[in-house]
């Protein structure tokens, strides 16, 4: 793997909580928009977003590298799942500095 | 017997799970620095209550990668008893040494109390020295403690008789009223296939003096010791 080579940009990743695990946070808020007289909220689910900034040598390596950083550590499988989507993809200082030379 | 301690950062029921072992029970112990290489010829690892790496992420989950844990994962393969307890259990289920996770309790609350448990299980190295069905008395103090595993996984559990362990009144009854964290199954605690690995929510080791209010994590500590015995006449782990 070599890094810097024109694939930077910005993986937001999203994690959730898989359907039928519990997730007391998601109720107590539910709860509270309930007594802000909020009635038509029916159901509410807490979950993770996080950001982070790589740059690889293309968009199909970093994908990859993101779901095993999800897999390994980010996202707990037994109860979490993830989704992430790329922001800004744009040519990296790297790329830059080979397409002028 | 030779008994290993575990430290990571962030750790703070380590003194008491080495105070019970060595001056309550007479054992040879000492802590491993999560940096260190793990020696093979310890006989116990125990992995202590605390909050390593201030459970960022989800508890246990950057504990998991410390350094320390590769080796646990052999030792463990290799057949050593591992017991984890509390962040100890958290760790050992996000390493995957144990099946399930452990999440938010239920009530949103922090809990710090007694609870009775029943034990549900004797033929493991953990609980040998106990009866089936007999009720231990025991503090928790934890913020996420509920325990979760996917149905094809609880039915195994079952299956295998790997739960050792689950919330009950002072009668030893199940009840809602007496499951402090809204454990599925009320799970306290659980083993690994190979019954070597044992992780519980509640801490035996501030159990073990009358004075403290019960000397009931004494049964599982004395059981470790037990099976310790009956396996150093066998080969030893390694």
């Amino acid at each position: 793997m070599q890094l810097g080579l024109g694939f930077a940009v910005r993986f937001k990743i999203f994690i959730s909580l898989k359907e039928g695990v519990l997730d007391p946070q998601g109720k107590a808020v539910e709860r509270s928009l309930h007594s802000l007289g909020y009635q038509e909220v029916q159901g509410v689910r807490m979950g993770k977003y996080i950001e982070v900034n790589l740059d690889l040598a293309s968009r199909q390596e970093a994908e990859a590298r993101i779901r095993e950083m999800c897999e390994r550590l980010l996202a707990n499988p037994v109860i979490e799942d993830y989704r992430f989507e790329i922001e800004d993809e744009k040519p990296s200082a790297a790329s830059k500095n080979r397409a002028e030379s | 017997m030779r008994w290993g301690v575990i430290v990571f950062p962030g750790s703070c029921d380590d003194q008491d799970v080495y105070d019970c072992l060595k001056h309550v029970l007479g054992q040879k112990v000492e802590f491993v620095w999560h940096r260190d290489n793990l020696q093979a010829d310890f006989d116990c690892l125990v992995l202590p209550g605390g909050f390593s790496y201030g459970d960022y992420l989800r508890a246990g989950a950057v504990a998991r990668f410390s350094p320390i844990m590769r080796g646990v994962v052999e030792y463990a393969s290799r057949g050593g008893l591992v017991v984890g307890i509390c962040n100890g259990f958290q760790i050992l289920c996000e390493a995957g040494l144990l099946p399930g996770v452990l999440t938010r309790n239920a009530s949103l609350q922090f809990v710090c109390r007694h609870v009775y448990l029943r034990l549900e299980e004797t033929d493991t190295p953990f609980t040998c020295a106990g009866k089936k069905g007999q009720v231990l008395k025991l503090p928790v103090k934890h913020g996420e403690g509920c325990y979760y595993a996917d149905p094809t996984t609880l039915e195994r559990l079952r299956q295998n008789r790997q739960i050792l362990f689950r919330y009950v009144d002072a009668k030893g009854r199940t009840s809602a009223a007496a499951n402090p964290n809204g454990s599925l199954d009320d799970i306290a605690g659980v083993c690994n296939e190979g019954r070597n690995v044992f992780g519980m929510m509640p801490h035996p080791e501030d159990a073990t003096e009358k004075i403290l209010g019960s000397d009931d994590g004494l049964k599982i500590f004395s059981s470790i010791a037990a099976a310790g015995k009956e396996r150093e006449k066998g080969a030893r782990v390694g």
